[in-house]
Order: structure tokens, then C-alpha cells, then sequence
């Protein structure tokens, strides 16, 4: 019984201690911001798009932005891009399956509020309400139903954040290439990385500074942090030139589970071992607690 | 020169007592190496460092197979190559980091423990001294080990705490530069940190270790009631078979068995904190790459070293300094501030009880405020606990002089 209100007295100075060093000091440190769950209240609900009327308006998009999926190839490339507006613009196969369709409206209209940002390159595009919501349902008329998290987050992450542990830069993938075995040298992945270190100029003086790299973000930030920052990047850090991109609830959930697979993917190892460890040092003191009782028999009054 | 039996088998008992002398050394340091039986689970914190140690020694040498101390590739040799692409690399990295925060819980719990219980008087001061340069050690061993990921807090708590070598209004920028060997931390800084958690470090724990059990071996373990027992008489009780009487039991195998059921207890809380709550120990900040561009928002030591640093921040420049000093000191002279001559727990020594339990309470409060940001309330807090700190160690020898023990023992 002794031991027991030892142990209580133990268990409690390291529980104040442990409430006031990990959860108390972090609720301190860090504003605690009320996300919308990607409902976006602040923008004006948009009215009923007709897919087919944005077919034909959609030609206003395709100025700047590609549409794979509708046979639309981007009029230039990346490297083109980014010389001409500091970043790639996406291409909008997928827009209409990860995006928000009052924030696609919104942004058509007016794209600094819609991404709360000072400056963005991409200019007012639509000239009315309807003509924006025209666009964004023939945007969700051609998006695929599901969108892998991969494809979520190169659509919408990919063009400024780098993932080296995923082998992905601002302008793609990595490529395939072969080193010289007789010089030990790598001409073609030279090349690219020349590439991939002229666009991160341009974006670096687009964006104030080079975006981070999201290989391992997810451990970095916690959960909530990402989730409301994502969101809404202004509210957890203001002045930030990241604008908000106006993921779906779905969308960034997506975008979520690729950074959990690429940046922690041991996490399913460590569920799934997790019990049978812990199971095991649990029979490990049952049984020790067998030894000590049989070793301290009849050593007491 | 001593007798060998030319007939003894090789590797036999006999051939090996010849030459080792293992039926004595068993004897020595197992079988008849005499604890008191009046102890509680407090008293197997020891051997829970001891295999912590452990943990950390076996998981650290996995992760020296793969870790890269160079500072452009050290961050993803630790959270690319060994935390993804080595075989459980993940998880000798999470042992490795949740004990090496554990370990310092552990040594406070055995501290306190000692100091509850009077174990750092006559006969006990090197016990006390040896742990205390092991609580040292380790402090250049976790701090040493806290620069190698190279993330941000790597980065910049290296940065501030090598500032404090400048020594205030010294002004020995030159010295610092000297510690990192470069203006600021860089591939000589980690290379030397690299080499002190490695190499060093472990080198002069272990010693240190051994000399800790050695300075046990003589007086022996203290017990709950602080009684002075004659060991040889009360082990000759137990060899008698007076298993009851005799108040003394051996280290092996019965006062091992409550400690292998301790050990038990403690790895089911342990490998809870390695699978699903780490963040304690693996700071999310250090999951960002250094960047010396960039300083954090808040910079904090890990929880182990917050009351000192709280002690240090309150104060001005130079001040802070010198009760950091006192701070990281004062704690070695122990044994020669209380000038009481009796050993027992601290509930029976007035008023030596109060000073124990408000020096818990003040490193508990001093540990938490040293998390917390410096404005409003918690500076005025900070400062009034860290001036508790120092007023209760110019006090200790006053309190002890006049103490009175109460109550016997039950």
C-alpha cells in the first residue's frame, strides 16, 4: 500500500510536469486558430454553373493553363512559364475535383481575394459571376471522380514545393537517367537540376523566397497546423505569400495522405507493431511479477 | 604464482576459478552483495537506468551505421535513409530518441529519491558526487546528440548555447568561435559534436558508471528508514537461513527480481511512448532542416535542461549567467550544505522536509515556466521561482543546523 501512494506521488509531479512542458507550454505557444473545415464562409455562394456554356468560355483559361484532359496543351512550358509570370500555372484537368467551386469562382473573378494574397499572376479572368460558374462546372464536368494523392498534391502543391524524398521538383518528377560510367558523371540529371535551379529563381523572386520543401512537413507541423494553415495560410501566418489554393475538404485530404506517405511512412509499421511490443513487456511483467513474489515469500512480516 | 591444476578441463569451473576467480567474483558482486530488505520500487530506479543506457548504447550504435555527420547530409541521412529506408531504422531512431528524453526523468526520479532519503550522507558523498558527474555526462552526451539530425532547434540551440561561452560582459567571442571552429555552427561544430556524443562521451559515462557502483559497494544502499545496519551480521542471519529476521537480502537473485518486475513495468510505459506518443522527445521544430537564415520563433532547450535555463533567463546578462553557474553546481555540494547528522527520510526531519518538498515544487514550476515564452505573468513567475531556487540552497545549511527528527521508526 506504501509503495502504491509512492508511486501516486511519482505519477503525480511527472503528470503537472508533463501537462504543463507538452500541452499547456504548445496551447501557449502557438495561436490556436478555429478552422472552417474548407467551407470557406467568407465567399459568396456562386450561382448554378452550366458545364456546356463553360466549354465554350473556358478558352479564356487556356491563355495561360493546359488542359491535358481535354486535348488542351499549356502554350508553353514550364521553363517559359516561369520566366513570363514567376510561377507554372497549373494545368485544370484535375481543378474540378480537388478545388472548391465558390473559391474557383471567386478566383476567376477576383484572384487576390480569393487567395488572399497582395499580389498574384494571375490576372481577373471572368467577367461576370455566371460566366466564372459556367467554367468551374465544365471544370468538374471533365475532372476523374477520384484523384490518387499523389495527383492532389502535384496539382496543387507541386508547382512551388519541392519533395525530395519523393524525388519530385517544382517542374515534375525526377527523370530516369544514367550515369557515365567511364566519367562518373551524370550529363542528363546535370541538366536537369540546371533547370530545375533556373526556375526556383524566378520562383524565389515571385514568392519572396524559395517555398519549402514538403518532404517531411507532416512531422514538422502538427496536424491541426497544417489543416487550418492549408486553409487558410494567412491566419497562421500573416503576410505569408503562400495563397490560400481553395482545396476541397476532400482535396486536401488527399493532399494530407501523400505527405503522410511520403514523409512518415513508417507510421503503418509502427501501428502495427506497436501491440505486439507492448503485448510483450506485459506477460514479461506478469511473469516477473510470478519471480518476485515466489523471491520475497515469507521475507516479511 | 598460483596454483594451476594441471588436470582442469579448460573453460571447466575449476579451470576458470584458477584464473578468474568467478565463484568469488559471483559472490562479490551477486549472491552476496547485501541490499536492505526495508526499500520500496524507488529503489530499482538504478538498474532502469542502467538498462536505459543500454537501449540507448545498442539502438545508438544502429544508427551510427547509417548516420552521416556532414552538415548537408546529415538531416536526411537521419529522417530519409534511417527513418524510411533502412530495415526498423525507424524504430532504433524512436528507442534512441524517447530514451535518451526518458533517461533524464529516470535520473531526476533517482536524485530526488536519494535526496527524500538522507542518501548522500557520511559514508554516501561519493555516491552522490559520482551521480552527479553522471548527470553531467549525460547532459553533454543528450545536448551532443541533440546537434546531429541538424534540423532547426539542432541549429539554433547550438548557436545559443555556445553563445553562453562568451561568459557575458567578457565578451570571449573568440572562445566561442574557438568551441565551434567557425563563426557560427557548422561542419567543424558538428564534426566535434559528432565525435563528443560518439566517442567521448560514452567513453567517460561508462567509466563513470563503474565508479558509481564502486562508491555503492562499501556503504552500501541506504533504506526507507535510513537505519544504520550491520551488514556482515545481518548476512550471516540471512546465510543461517533467518530469511525473515535477517534484514538484508542478496542482490541476486531476490532483490533482482523486484527490480526485473519494476524494469517490466517501466517498458510497457516506455514502448507506449516509442509507438504512439514521442512528440515529447522528438520535437516537431527539429523535423525542419537547420537553416541558418531562419531563426525559430521559440527556442527552447529539451524538458531536462528547462529549470536551468529558466534560472539563467530572468536575470540580466551577466547575473543570469552566474546563477546558471550556481545552478549547475550547487547540486554537488549537497552533502556538505546539510549539516545534519541524521539519515531518514525527509517526512521525519523538520524542517528539512519543507526544503525538500518546495525544491521539487520549484523545479517542477521553474521546468514548465522555462518552456513557456518570456512575457507578462510568467517572466514575474520565472523570476520569483528562480530567486526561490537560490534563497533555498543559501538556506539548506541554516535549516539543517537546526533540525529535529520526529516520530521512530515504524
Amino acid at each position: 500500500m506504501k509503495e502504491l501512494k509512492i508511486l501516486l506521488v511519482v505519477l503525480a509531479f511527472v503528470g503537472i510536469t508533463y501537462y504543463g512542458v507538452e500541452p499547456y507550454a504548445h496551447s501557449v505557444m502557438h495561436k490556436h486558430v478555429e478552422g472552417h473545415d474548407f467551407k470557406y464562409p467568407d465567399l459568396k455562394a456562386a450561382p448554378k454553373g452550366n458545364a456546356e456554356a463553360g466549354k465554350a468560355k473556358v478558352a479564356a483559361c487556356a491563355g495561360c493553363h493546359g488542359i491535358e484532359k481535354a486535348g488542351m496543351k499549356a502554350p508553353m512550358d514550364a521553363m517559359a512559364s516561369v520566366a513570363a509570370y514567376g510561377v507554372n500555372p497549373p494545368d485544370l484537368s484535375n481543378a474540378g475535383a480537388i478545388y472548391d467551386t465558390k473559391f474557383l469562382v471567386d478566383l476567376m473573378q477576383n484572384p487576390t481575394h480569393a487567395t488572399k494574397t497582395k499580389k498574384l499572376a494571375m490576372p481577373p479572368s471572368a467577367s461576370s459571376a455566371q460566366d466564372a460558374a459556367d467554367i468551374a462546372a465544365y471544370l468538374k464536368s471533365i475532372a476523374p471522380k477520384e484523384v490518387t494523392p499523389k495527383e492532389a498534391y502535384e496539382a496543387a502543391c507541386g508547382r512551388c514545393h519541392a519533395m525530395r524524398y519523393a524525388k519530385w521538383t517544382q517542374i515534375g518528377e525526377e527523370p530516369k537517367t544514367k550515369m557515365n560510367i567511364k566519367t562518373g558523371k551524370n550529363p542528363d540529371l546535370m541538366k536537369f537540376n540546371l533547370k530545375v535551379a533556373e526556375y526556383q529563381d524566378h520562383l524565389a523572386k515571385y514568392m519572396g523566397k524559395l517555398p519549402p520543401d514538403l518532404s517531411i512537413i507532416i512531422r514538422a507541423r502538427s496536424e491541426d497546423y497544417l489543416k487550418t494553415f492549408v486553409e487558410d495560410p494567412q491566419s497562421q501566418l500573416p503576410g505569408t505569400a503562400m495563397p490560400r489554393v481553395g482545396l476541397t475538404k476532400e482535396g486536401y485530404e488527399k493532399v494530407e495522405a501523400y505527405l503522410e506517405q511520403i514523409g512518415d511512412s513508417s507510421k503503418p509499421k509502427r501501428e502495427a507493431i506497436g501491440p505486439w511490443v507492448i503485448g510483450y513487456f506485459v506477460l514479461f511483467t506478469l511473469l516477473a511479477f510470478g519471480w518476485y513474489k515466489s523471491q520475497w515469500k515469507g521475507l516479511k512480516d | 604464482m598460483a596454483h594451476f591444476d594441471p588436470n582442469a578441463k579448460p573453460f571447466s569451473n575449476k579451470w576458470l576459478n584458477e584464473r578468474l576467480a568467478v565463484d568469488t567474483l559471483k559472490r562479490v558482486l551477486s549472491t552476496e552483495y547485501w541490499i536492505p530488505k526495508n526499500i520500496n520500487f524507488l529503489w530499482a530506479m538504478g538498474m532502469v537506468l542502467a538498462v536505459t543506457f543500454g537501449l540507448l548504447l545498442v539502438s545508438g550504435i544502429f544508427l551510427l551505421m547509417y548516420y552521416l555527420p556532414d552538415t548537408k547530409q546529415a538531416f536526411d541521412s537521419v529522417n530519409y535513409t534511417i527513418m524510411q529506408e533502412v530495415g526498423y531504422g525507424w524504430l532504433w531512431r524512436h528507442i534512441h530518441g524517447v530514451a535518451a528524453s526518458v533517461v533524464f526523468l529516470i535520473i531526476y526520479i533517482h536524485m530526488f529519491t536519494g535526496i527524500y532519503y538522507g542518501s548522500y550522507k557520511r559514508g554516501r558523498e561519493l555516491i552522490w558526487i559520482s551521480g552527479m558527474l553522471l548527470f553531467v555526462s549525460f547532459s553533454a552526451e543528450a545536448f551532443s546528440g541533440y546537434m546531429l539530425p541538424w534540423g532547426q532547434m539542432s541549429y539554433w540551440a547550438g548557436m545559443v548555447i555556445t553563445n553562453l561561452f562568451s561568459l557575458g560582459s567578457l565578451e570571449l567571442n573568440g572562445l566561442v568561435e574557438w568551441i565551434r571552429g567557425d563563426y557560427v555552427p557548422g561542419q567543424a561544430f558538428l564534426g566535434r559534436f559528432f565525435m563528443l556524443h560518439v566517442l567521448l562521451m560514452p567513453l567517460i559515462i561508462i567509466a563513470l558508471i563503474v565508479l558509481h557502483f564502486g562508491t555503492l559497494r562499501l556503504p552500501h544502499v541506504n533504506n526507507q528508514d535510513g537505519e544504520e545496519i550491520d551488514f556482515e551480521a545481518e548476512a550471516e542471519k540471512w546465510k543461517a537461513g533467518n530469511r525473515k529476521e535477517a534484514k538484508v537480502i542478496p542482490f541476486n537473485p531476490v532483490f533482482l527480481s523486484k527490480d526485473v518486475f519494476v524494469m517490466g513495468v517501466y517498458f510497457v510505459i516506455f514502448f507506449y511512448l516509442v509507438f504512439y506518443n514521442f512528440e515529447f522527445a522528438m520535437d516537431p521544430v527539429n523535423f525542419d532542416p537547420a537553416d541558418p537564415l531562419k531563426t525559430p520563433p521559440h527556442i527552447y532547450p529539451e524538458w531536462y535542461f528547462l529549470w536551468s535555463y529558466e534560472i539563467l533567463r530572468p536575470f540580466g546578462k551577466d547575473a543570469g549567467l552566474m546563477w546558471f553557474g550556481f545552478a549547475q553546481v550547487i547540486f554537488f555540494l549537497l552533502p556538505f550544505l546539510d549539516r545534519s547528522p541524521y539519515v531518514a527520510p525527509a517526512n521525519r526531519r523538520r524542517p528539512f522536509r519543507c526544503w525538500f518538498w518546495i525544491l521539487l515544487i520549484d523545479m517542477v514550476a521553474l521546468t514548465i515556466l522555462g518552456k513557456l515564452p518570456p512575457e507578462g505573468i510568467f517572466t514575474t513567475l520565472g523570476t520569483i521561482f528562480a530567486y526561490l531556487f537560490i534563497a533555498l540552497w543559501f538556506a539548506l545549511p541554516f535549516i539543517t543546523k537546526m533540525e529535529k527528527l520526529v516520530g521512530g521508526k515504524k
